[in-house]
């Protein structure tokens, strides 16, 4: 087991490089720099003695190759650099701000679970029936609407006819006040959950209509097992598989930052953090973030595989 | 079933817990909310409109602009230009502190001058300075600047955030990037960007008030969720820049939207460095294609103004006196034929994607316009850093832009309009008419007579057309029926927060 966690997370370090390397390049490769993203066209005024001094200011006076030098060694060593405009080491902000993405991407997740697999699960043993057209449309509807629109709508409905609205500006994290960051949390986790409660759904359902078939549990059948106990002992556990992959990417993803909700729901979350730096060209800060990001990815991948073991015993990493 | 019964309790607990009333805020404190946060807190170095925002609560100029633009008291209590307009002496307000509690005097306003001409420092407003040869102080309330020539501009470019006195210790050595020292009647308490900025009174300052305790600000990045903020009644006052979630309140009995003519301008900036743009037949003929009312009503509902080049009330030339402001379709195809290109042509007019929000739909009006005399346009929409990449560096046919406005004609223009400009390189054009017009404006200190200066110079410019000038529409603000006292600027500008009351502002 330890060997194998080992073996992945050298493995892993080469992705990890050349994550470090596209996020240097890209972020370098758009035209503009932090100079002309905070001066705007007012850049245009400045005397040449004026732009150089700034570019010292900003750190841009080096060779690209020396400042990618500098930044991985540093890193390496768990500074991810500063960001002037917020007067804070990068690893700060970016710790700072995961705690909300992650809460929103486990509300998210537990919002997706506690739809998606009953519902799904119903659709497969009602094959055909009402309730699995209901099922099937709620899927639909739900890949098919942007979270833009589901968010928007709910504001609107929220603002509007119940002239509440807990998310405005104003966010509280969890530790300063629970039941007030719930409040805040809901709805973005509600817009966030919608559509992935849908795949979730789907993904249960033809799951579950392939495992139905098979021969064990056919066998668990006509060993006279209640139909209860053959679908929750036996089909399902083998049928969650999938449903554990794809909450794992769908999971990745969120800890990336979930943009539109944040902006949207005025959260100060990662996916924010990261595009605003974008537009102001902060590049420690969205190397920093990308990199976090692309590390995140690694150990939900990882976890995932160790939990393919705990559903299925015939799984076995040692 | 009882799985699905455990969900609905589940479901149902959160939906209570989120429909419980938001606690209130503290009674006295103006909660403001905006899409965009100020890039830094250095005023000498921050040009975006966000940043003017907030910076103007904290730091003053030595003048200031009333509602109608007329240069009004600030620091400095009065002033007078010599007769040849080289030298100009300002009285400073006398006990006057700062937020650290030192007092103002006329070191600061030559510690604060010698940063900005300082090209170290890289500050936005410098060009405008440069006439400054030195300054004296003769005593602490009295500044003299000595100028290089005759500039009454000067005074109009005083106004602006980018020469807001600092403290001479903070001039020399003051760190600007965390914090903010200013004499104005709000005091920095927190900023975190993106997120919230938290300002008190300052209970020193000079004026009558402030009379709220302190202003919240928060960033809410998306508007319509700023609006849904408002109709919430979360917040008592908000800066909305696109007209078209502003307008929804136009209707709306239970908050109040404030407008006031802006002074930038919406504008399809062409380039005369390139062909076919470097005839000026042609660059006539699109000028006489375009109708630009249909721009303004298309592209923000037609509510705005069309404009000439000036969009400073005291300047403004009624649009019926400028060379083909009526769309003139027989004109603008003689002019091409003239120019020898009947058969039309192809360019690609540059826009950011969201700066202005009108800004795409500005360029497919044109697009469509424009085709009726054969000139097909290729629209490029740029995020907004990589657009200014481009029009810095003068790399468009053409651009839709929404440029800032002055409120002077001479700190307006002579950036684009003067043979050295700073900005020659994205406007591409000069003439001697235009180069000399401007210094005669610069120089001449009686307004009837520099009225008509410019008046010629826009009629000019408006004939040459380098540029087409479109439209100026609102600046946007609303407000919770109890917030009086606010008085909206074309600047945009939030000074008067300093005479705000929330009267009957609820629980």
């Amino acid at each position: 087991m330890f060997r194998y966690l080992l073996r992945r997370i050298i493995t892993y370090l080469p992705t990890l490089f050349g994550v470090s390397v596209l996020v240097f390049l890209a972020i370098r490769l758009i035209p503009g720099d932090a100079i002309t993203a905070t001066l705007g066209t007012e850049a245009g005024m400045l005397t040449e003695t004026q732009r150089a001094a700034l570019q010292r200011y900003y750190g841009l006076d080096r060779p690209p190759l020396e400042q990618y030098v500098y930044w991985i060694g540093e890193a390496a060593k768990g500074n991810l650099g500063y960001s002037i405009r917020h007067g804070k080491p990068v690893l700060e902000l970016i710790l700072e701000r995961f705690p909300l993405t992650l809460e929103l991407a486990l509300l998210a997740v537990v919002i997706a679970l506690v739809v998606g697999i009953p519902l799904g699960l119903l659709s497969a043993i009602r094959h055909n029936s009402l309730l699995d057209l209901f099922g099937r449309l709620f899927a639909l509807v739900g890949l098919a609407m942007p979270s833009f629109l589901v968010g928007t709508l709910i504001i609107y409905v929220l603002s509007v006819y119940f002239k509440i609205l807990p998310n405005s500006g104003d966010y509280v994290s969890f530790a300063e006040d629970p039941s007030r960051n719930l409040q805040q949390m809901f709805f973005p986790a509600v817009t966030l959950g919608f559509a992935f409660s849908a795949s979730v759904m789907r993904t249960t359902r033809s799951s579950m209509l392939e495992v139905l078939n098979e021969d064990y549990v056919r066998t668990a059948r006509s060993k006279g097992l209640f139909e209860s106990r053959v679908i929750t002992q036996h089909a399902l556990r083998n049928a969650l598989i999938p449903v554990v992959t794809l909450i794992g990417i769908e999971m990745g993803y969120l800890l990336g930052g979930t943009f539109i909700v944040e902006q949207l729901f005025a959260l100060p979350g990662l996916g924010r953090l990261v595009v605003n730096a974008i537009s102001q060209r902060e590049y420690a800060l969205v190397q920093g973030a990308v990199l976090f990001v692309a590390l995140n990815f690694g150990i939900i991948n990882l976890a995932v595989d160790l939990f393919y073991a705990v559903i299925d015993p015939r799984i076995s990493y040692d | 079933m009882q799985k699905s019964i455990r969900i609905f309790i589940v479901v149902a607990f959160l939906a209570l817990v989120a429909v419980v009333p938001v606690m209130a805020q503290g009674n006295n404190t103006l909660v403001m909310a905006r899409s965009a946060d100020t890039t830094g807190l250095d005023p000498h170095t921050q040009t975006a409109f966000a940043s003017f925002r907030l910076l103007e609560l904290i730091y003053e100029p030595l003048v200031n602009l009333d509602a109608d633009l007329n240069i009004v008291p600030g620091l400095a209590e009065s002033w007078a230009f010599s007769d040849d307009a080289k030298t100009l002496t300002m009285n400073l307000r006398q006990g006057v502190k700062f937020h650290d509690g030192s007092d103002f005097t006329s070191a600061d306003v030559k510690a604060t001058f010698e940063r900005i001409l300082n090209e170290d420092t890289g500050a936005a407003g410098r060009a405008n300075y440069t006439s400054i040869e030195s300054i004296d102080t003769p005593d602490d309330n009295t500044v003299v600047f000595n100028l290089s020539l005759a500039d009454v501009p000067l005074l109009a470019a005083m106004t602006s955030l980018n020469s807001a006195i600092v403290s001479s210790e903070a001039a020399e050595s003051g760190d600007f990037a965390s914090t903010a020292n200013g004499t104005g009647p709000f005091k920095l308490d927190s900023w975190v960007p993106d997120e919230k900025t938290i300002l008190s009174a300052n209970a020193d300052w000079w004026g009558e008030g402030p009379y709220v305790d302190s202003v919240e600000i928060r960033i809410i990045p998306d508007e319509s969720s700023i609006l849904a903020a408002l109709r919430a009644g979360e917040i008592d006052f908000a800066i909305l820049n696109d007209p078209l979630i502003a307008t929804l309140l136009i209707d709306d009995s239970s908050v109040t939207l404030n407008k006031v003519p802006a002074i930038a301008y919406h504008v399809l900036q062409l380039n005369p460095s390139r062909a076919p743009m470097d005839k000026l037949e042609v660059r006539q003929a699109m000028s006489c294609a375009i109708d630009r009312q249909e721009v303004l009503d298309t592209a923000s509902l037609g509510y705005g103004t069309v404009t000439g080049p000036l969009t400073i009330p005291a300047y403004t030339v009624p649009t019926d006196q400028y060379f083909c402001y009526t769309k003139d379709l027989d004109k603008a195809r003689e002019l091409l034929a003239q120019a020898g290109m009947s058969d039309g042509f192809s360019i690609k007019v540059i826009a950011a994607s969201a700066e202005p929000p009108t800004a795409l739909s500005e360029a497919q009006n044109i697009q469509s316009q424009l085709a009726e005399i054969g000139i097909t346009v290729e629209i490029e929409s740029l995020e907004l850093s990589v657009y200014v990449d481009r029009w810095l560096a003068g790399d468009f046919d053409a651009a839709v832009a929404l440029n800032g406005g002055r409120p002077d004609p001479y700190t307006m223009y002579a950036r684009y309009w003067t043979k050295d400009g700073n900005l020659q390189k994205v406007s591409n054009y000069i003439d001697d008419t235009l180069d000399s017009l401007m210094a005669q404006g610069r120089a001449e200190t009686d307004p009837q007579k520099r009225y008509e200066i410019f008046a010629e110079f826009q009629k000019h410019l408006v004939e040459v057309a380098p540029w087409i000038w479109l439209y100026n529409d609102f600046e946007y603000t609303a407000q919770q029926p109890y917030v009086s006292g606010f008085i909206p600027m074309p600047t945009d500008s939030l000074y008067s927060f300093s005479q705000v009351k929330l009267e009957g502002k609820g629980g």
